[in-house]
């Protein structure tokens, strides 16, 4: 039988971690915010972020919604079909989008393709003696690298969000309407009618949320690449990338069933 | 403040977390001239180099710049006594995403508010001292190891630093390249007159060229600090083992008597 003390050691460590983590992450975060007034180029070096996180995604994400909203708008059409209110099918795909699939895909899209990528460029300068470089030139490397890309995702990811959202709407029509046959006239009244601002905001609430996880955990697994005690060097900014998607995603999730019990 | 830039170690011992590389060290870099910390591999040159410019806090001990306990000063005045220092890194740490001209411009371009036309001037004339003035628009992976660490040097020198570190300059360079090299910190040494350099290397050759004192490490200690002169003079096994590049007997006996199994497998392997 386990010794009961064996048992909380166990239990107690991995849980140590994950909170020192979870409050270096945060310290991280604010860091990173308190660093937006330190230098006067913020607004450059977030525009050529938002060109890398937000228009390098662009097709991505129109790829991702045409398919998603596809998909809804044919099992939606199934589904309704059975209690006779295929009529609902624009208020259903409309309203799955806007409040749940659009800002959470979005996100995890994101992660994927500019969150590894913004883990895997910091973690290389962190290992080649570049983010070194920068603390010795007098340079904020907070400022220089992390800052601009919170900026840049929380302008980023509710944009992309509202054009999955519009993309998704598309491609529920294209099944709904153009395949299966419902009126195009119930389809946008439906979505119009029962579409609210509170939806809306609610969205972009969760989007800019999102954005401000990816940007952190991704930067903060990048930045601190060289304090993994798994791998070093190459390998590190490897295992790095993995760490910041999956806990990019993770929080994603948990912070999605927090954020829809406080808007439902 | 105290404008002879010497560098001076008190009892210092330097490691990282709770692993020591370097204990009790006690010298003095002189002001205005080119040091160079010698040693084997592994034996914390680049450590202490990295505790020098201050990326690292020592575990004990002082390390005066100027006369001052850098590590005891205020943040502000931290900063402000590193704006005088620069660092050439092993690989020269350039910016990936940046070309040559913007990244010997760093310095400036962030912490002052020159236009571009003047800093992109200043970042081409400073590529010209080392050679490279018709590689500005290149990007870093676009040129060799010694072009890199070159511009790594011109971005060190920018800012026309009171203190210059180097980490390896040579390493990894063909002798005419590492001479050039070499040829390069002096007359950048003559250029900036009173500029404290400190090179940390393992190429005898190069150390002889332009050292005008040399630091020993080994095994966590400074065993010499002196003139190369007196350097090559020393009775020290070590030393002299050093000098004339012989290998470890030890450690040669240890790799002639192979584990028979690895022996057998291998020549199985070669003769397969």
């Amino acid at each position: 039988m386990t010794h009961p003390a064996a048992f909380l050691r166990a239990l107690g460590r991995p849980v140590l971690d994950f909170t020192g983590t979870a409050g270096a992450m945060f310290l991280f975060f604010l860091g990173g915010l308190r660093s937006i007034g330190t230098t006067s180029k913020i607004w450059r070096r977030s525009l050529q972020q938002i060109y890398l996180i937000g228009h390098k995604s662009l097709f991505l994400i129109l790829l991702i919604g045409i398919f998603c909203g596809m998909v809804l708008g044919l099992q939606g059409y199934y589904t309704l079909v059975k209690f006779g209110s295929v009529g609902m099918l624009g208020s259903a795909v409309s309203l799955t989008l806007i409040r749940e699939l659009g800002p959470v895909l979005t996100a995890i899209m994101l992660t994927g393709r500019a969150g590894s990528s913004i883990t895997a460029e910091i973690g290389v300068m962190r290992i080649s003696d570049q983010i070194d470089a920068l603390d010795v030139m007098d340079i904020n490397s907070m400022a220089y690298l992390v800052s601009p890309r919170l900026v840049a995702a929380v302008i980023s990811f509710p944009l992309l969000t509202a054009i999955f959202d519009v993309i998704g709407i598309i491609g529920g029509y294209l099944t709904g309407v153009l395949m299966l046959g419902i009126n195009e006239g119930a389809y946008f009244y439906r979505i119009a009618s029962s579409v609210t601002a509170a939806d809306v905001g609610g969205g972009f609430c969760k989007a800019v949320v999102f954005a401000l996880i990816v940007a952190t955990v991704c930067c903060y697994q990048g930045y601190f690449t060289h304090k993994r005690r798994d791998s070093v060097g190459p390998a590190a900014v490897g295992n790095a990338t993995t760490s910041a998607v999956v806990i990019s995603c993770i929080l994603i999730l948990a912070a999605d069933y927090v954020l829809t019990s406080f808007l439902l | 403040m105290n404008t002879a830039w010497n560098i001076a170690f008190e009892q210092l011992t330097l490691g990282y977390g709770s692993r020591t590389i370097l204990k009790d060290i006690t010298a003095t870099l002189p002001a205005g001239k080119m040091s160079v910390i010698l040693g084997g591999s592994g034996c914390g040159k680049s450590t202490l180099l990295k505790h020098i410019i201050g990326l690292h806090r020592p575990q004990s001990g002082i390390l005066r710049l100027a006369g001052q306990d850098l590590f005891a000063l205020p943040a502000r005045e931290f900063r402000r006594m590193r704006r005088h220092m620069g660092m050439l890194f092993q690989d020269g740490a350039l910016l990936g995403a940046l070309t040559l001209a913007q990244n010997v411009a760093l310095p400036l371009s962030e912490n002052t508010s020159l236009s571009a036309r003047v800093l992109r001037e200043a970042a081409l004339a400073t590529l010209d001292l080392v050679g490279l003035a018709d590689f500005g628009d290149y990007y870093p992976n676009e040129l060799s190891g010694g072009m890199r660490k070159r511009a790594g040097l011109a971005r060190a020198i920018i800012t026309e630093p009171s203190v210059l570190l180097c980490d390896e300059p040579t390493s990894g360079l063909d002798p005419i390249t590492a001479a050039q090299m070499d040829q390069l910190l002096l007359d950048m040494h003559d250029r900036f007159s009173g500029m404290t350099t400190v090179v940390v290397s393992h190429d005898l050759e190069s150390v002889r060229r332009i050292a005008d004192q040399v630091l020993v490490l080994r095994d966590g200690a400074a065993i010499f600090c002196g003139t190369y002169a007196e350097l090559a003079r020393s009775r020290d096994p070590y030393l002299s083992q050093f000098l004339h590049r012989e290998a470890d007997e030890q450690r040669r006996m240890a790799h002639s008597a192979r584990n028979p199994a690895v022996r057998a497998a291998l020549d199985a392997w070669l003769n397969r």
